[in-house]
């Protein structure tokens, strides 16, 4: 696609429709969980986008966010996604390899100073000068340092990028830092997940191409829209924790019933991410909807957090008789009760202190 | 070696589906609300239903709920769309499919028509500029 061409014009001279583009937008207004009323400001706007190029970093990674970001690469309406922007760097993906490669980046951020997008995958090895991820010759850290320098914007795909991840977690061998520490004079989006979901990946990049702006966060960089609400919130198996029906092992009666995964270590209640809404794999399902209790991949230093089978906190009682007399009491004290514990919860999420049975009894 | 039939495996049915979220009541009150609203001032509601937390149970009991009505109709572009007015006039059911046919988007319209079954002028624009130039490519022949 010729640069100066809109996104619009673009697609009409690949013959998609008005109804083609419309529906692009629906879809594309839907995956940024945004309320329909806009579907007609994204039509104006993606129809006047003009497409930025991409520079996608890979640093201390295992290519698992670039296999999901791919995946929503298929002949379809979130495809176009890819349509409307450049990628121009991408180790695993472009043609082209050794000087040549290392080249077009060089290239980008002499021709397109402040307007192309870096996208950065992984977690940046601090420890002895760096060593320990090098391209090309050059650390990680030297690689985003003058690639971030010119960028519009900083996006973090995945928990590694945002958060450290895996590379980060204890003992950190490699002394592996996010996206966050390095980079301070730019705007920084954090698409935490392991790996994240990839229409999220596409929304955000959607909403950049439409507004131009980075879209509103939370205290840890997350775009809102998507981390808004917790698994917990969003579950189509919250009213059995609001029942107290609980599985307490992997094939008990509550586990064939569909009923909460608290007790199994389900992370939902600390977790902020789409996947109960947005859903895997063409919106088959999510790992709850398996059976399975979600891990947290969304928060920082998740894998640090104690067994992923080991409920949030270890209920002194049995867990579906105070769910049960939170119900009956919640009529009248609910309310303020539940925002106030809601708020610790979420600081206690930030914090990443063990969230305790009578933080979640309200 | 023993067939895989030998091993003593006891099969159990698939658990049933869950249970429901509870939200089809309210989201026919939020259309009923929707459709008061297109009476008096024309003004139109979409509602995103993949943004509702809802099982399978949940969304096949409001499809019920609001059953089948006058028109019915598909549109192909980038994948299908279906299209269909409920029972309730003004009331319409969108499917948006990609090309592999899975759900891409799921929306209740509350609206005299759904904009997205309108001809747009670029495409109408298009389509004269087709039918002209067939016209002429077909005068020769209409001379012989």
């Amino acid at each position: 696609m010729p640069k100066d061409l809109t996104l619009g014009e673009h697609l009409r001279r690949q013959g998609i429709s008005r109804r083609g583009f419309l529906k692009f937008c629906a879809a594309t207004a839907s995956m940024m969980a945004m309320p329909p009323g806009m579907i007609p400001v994204v039509a104006a706007a993606l129809e006047k986008a003009r497409r930025p190029s991409v520079v996608y970093l890979s640093f201390q990674e295992c290519t698992g966010c670039l296999e999901s970001l791919t995946r929503s690469h298929s002949p379809s309406v979130e495809g176009l996604i890819f349509d409307a922007i450049s990628l121009d760097y991408q180790h695993t993906l472009q043609a082209c390899a050794g000087h040549f490669a290392e080249h077009i980046r060089e290239e980008i951020i002499k021709q397109h100073p402040g307007e192309y997008l870096v996208l950065v995958d992984g977690s940046i090895p601090l420890k002895d000068g760096g060593q320990y991820s090098t391209i090309a010759g050059m650390t990680n850290l030297a690689i985003l340092e003058e690639t971030a320098a010119h960028a519009a914007a900083v996006i973090s795909i995945g928990t590694c990028a945002s958060f450290g991840g895996i590379p980060k977690a204890h003992p950190n061998p490699t002394g592996a830092v996010p996206v966050t520490d390095i980079v301070k004079n730019k705007p920084v989006i954090n698409v935490p997940g392991c790996p994240p979901i990839p229409t999220v990946i596409t929304g955000v990049l959607a909403h950049y191409l439409t507004f131009g702006t980075i879209p509103e966060l939370d205290d840890f960089g997350r775009p809102l829209a998507f981390y808004g609400d917790t698994i917990h919130d969003r579950c189509y198996r919250r009213p059995f924790y609001d029942q107290g029906k609980f599985a307490k092992t992997f094939d008990d009666e509550g586990a064939r019933k569909g009923w909460c995964l608290f007790e199994l270590g389900c992370k939902g209640p600390t977790t902020y991410n789409a996947c109960a809404t947005t859903k895997w794999n063409q919106g088959t399902s999510f790992p709850i909807e398996s059976g399975h209790p979600c891990l947290g991949c969304s928060e920082p230093d998740f894998w640090d957090a104690g067994s992923f089978y080991e409920a949030l906190s270890a209920p002194a009682a049995d867990v579906s008789k105070w769910a049960g007399a939170a119900i009956a009491a919640g009529a009248v004290a609910g309310a303020g009760i539940g925002l106030k514990s809601m708020r610790k919860r979420k600081e206690a999420a930030q914090a990443h202190d063990p969230v305790t049975v009578d933080d979640l009894k309200t | 070696m023993a067939e895989l039939s030998e091993f003593p495996i006891e099969v159990h049915e698939a658990a049933s589906a869950p249970a429901s979220t509870q939200n089809v009541v309210p989201l026919l009150h939020e259309i009923r609300h929707a459709l008061t609203k297109l009476l008096q001032s024309d003004e139109s509601t979409t509602i995103d239903l993949l943004s509702i937390p809802m099982t399978d149970a949940d969304l096949q009991a409001l499809e019920e709920a609001l059953g089948n009505g006058e028109i019915d109709t598909t549109i192909t572009a980038l994948g299908t769309s279906r299209i269909r007015e409920t029972r309730y006039p003004g009331v319409w059911l969108i499917e948006h499919y990609n090309v592999a046919d899975s759900l891409m988007a799921k929306f209740i319209e509350v609206t005299r028509l759904p904009e997205i079954l309108k001809a747009d002028p670029r495409d109408i624009d298009a389509g004269l500029q087709r039918l002209s130039e067939q016209l002429s490519n077909n005068e020769p022949d209409e001379t012989d």
